[in-house]
């Protein structure tokens, strides 16, 4: 790769999005080539002052207030209207509709059919996806607020019968902001709140019985992405909205840690 | 009575992306009252299409109804001072690669300056940036957004970077 190409791709190489064969070849061309080199410097330094700034705009309480009468308003609005438009509906057209609706139901039936049976897994998913819902939508996102691992993890003391393994990844982009405890699978677990940008990551841990460490498998939800996997005697759940490359990223750097110890 | 679960379950899935919502409209339309009026409207669109939303990115599939929602908008209030779209293929890149170390004049820039020179970029390049560094959206999420090719994110967003250091070096007064 020459220089040419490296000013052309080098954007997409600051944002993890290229080819494994042009991400190798621009590697092997910054090493040896300080120009280039510095420009990706400048990108990143671009990007960190972006990131710090607070550039974000979140929507005000009272607009939010606004959105919810208005939803409730139109919902009423539609139930009117579909009412005062159903004698024109022609009984052909009705026919045709319960036929088309028959047909859907049956198809979606049988599609579904393996999803309707939950087994533990997809239920523990369900479970860690409400928990991290609600812990956002309710302002109780964190018990006890520190970006130290070394209050956060005496906090669980006495709270729990384990001591969760509590990792600081703040020069990793990840810092920790807190934890709280949260209830799943019918038993207390430590939830750990990191932040990427303005995004939450809730870790949820507990004791498993699975004595096997398992790797990460990342499943979407509503937007959202679940990780899972076990390490030294714990279950580790991981969600949240950042991208799922993200994610990935912060279980890859979790597990880079010091291994923990089941109590 | 079934409206009611509908509205619910639209509450629930949707309303948590209010705040990506409203940031996309807020830098779009670069102003406050507009911001909410254009985020309204688009979620009102979303409700009355949420029959016809089939699962999946549910974060992606409303932005891609405030952006629509933005750009009529834009259409509607503005006359072309800055929503003509860029010729990426004529505008070829320029390479800003001296001996200076921009990298800390960049990450020194204050807030204000970042502000005001991502506002003035074009449209297309400051929604790219936008998703890419504030909602943290891959690439393909936001060509799914944006609907154009994973090629065209890549090429507008390095454009938009290069034209936002050349925007920020002569603010902050320093030679690109």
């Amino acid at each position: 790769m020459n220089c040419e190409l490296t000013q052309r791709y080098v954007s997409g190489y600051l944002d993890g999005e290229l080819d494994l064969v042009r991400t190798i070849e621009m590697e092997s061309h910054l090493k040896g080539c300080p120009t280039c080199a510095q420009e990706l410097d400048t990108l990143k330094g671009l990007r960190a002052a972006l990131q710090r700034s607070a550039l974000v705009y979140p929507a005000p309480s009272a607009f939010r207030e606004r959105i919810q009468t208005s939803l409730r308003a139109s919902s009423r609005v539609d139930v009117q209207e579909r009412k005062l438009r159903w004698p024109s509906v022609n009984i052909w057209q009705l026919a045709g509709a319960f036929a088309l609706l028959a047909l859907i139901s049956i198809t979606g039936w049988r599609l579904t059919a393996r999803l309707r049976a939950p087994s533990g897994e997809q239920q523990i998913a369900a479970e860690v996806f409400a928990s991290h819902v609600r812990s956002l939508e309710a302002n109780h996102l964190m018990d006890v607020a520190s970006t130290d691992q070394h209050t956060v993890k005496p906090w669980f003391d006495g709270k729990l019968d384990f001591s969760p393994p509590v990792e600081d990844l703040a020069s990793d982009g990840f810092p920790l902001v807190g934890g709280r405890l949260d209830y799943l699978e019918g038993r207390e677990v430590a939830a750990l709140v990191y932040q990427r940008r303005k995004h939450f990551i809730n870790v949820f841990v507990w004791p498993g019985s699975a004595e096997t460490n398992s790797t990460p498998a990342i499943q979407p939800r509503q937007g959202y992405n679940i990780m899972r996997w076990s390490r030294g005697g714990f279950q580790f759940w991981a969600v949240s909205d950042v991208a799922a490359s993200d994610l990935a990223e912060f279980v890859h750097m979790l597990q880079a840690g010091a291994p923990p110890q089941a109590k | 009575m079934l409206e009611t679960v509908r509205r619910e379950r639209f509450e629930q899935t949707v309303l948590p992306h209010l705040d990506a919502a409203y940031n996309l409209a807020r830098w779009l339309t670069r102003n406050e009252q507009d911001a909410q009026d254009v985020t309204q409207e688009a979620l009102l669109r979303a409700f009355r299409f949420f029959d016809g939303y089939q699962g999946g990115n549910v974060r992606a599939w409303l932005l891609t109804i405030v952006r629509n929602t933005c750009y009529t908008w834009i259409q509607r209030n503005r006359r072309g001072d800055r929503t003509e779209l860029f010729d990426e293929e004529i505008h070829s890149m320029s390479f800003a690669g001296g001996a200076d170390p921009e990298a800390q004049v960049l990450a020194g820039a204050d807030r204000e300056s970042l502000r005001r020179a991502l506002e003035d970029l074009p449209d297309v390049f400051r929604e790219a940036l936008v998703l890419r560094e504030m909602e943290g959206m891959s690439y393909k999420e936001i060509a799914d957004v944006t609907s154009v090719s994973l090629g065209t994110v890549m090429s507008r967003l390095a454009r938009a970077r290069t034209q936002l250091r050349e925007s920020l070096c002569v603010s902050l007064g320093k030679e690109p």
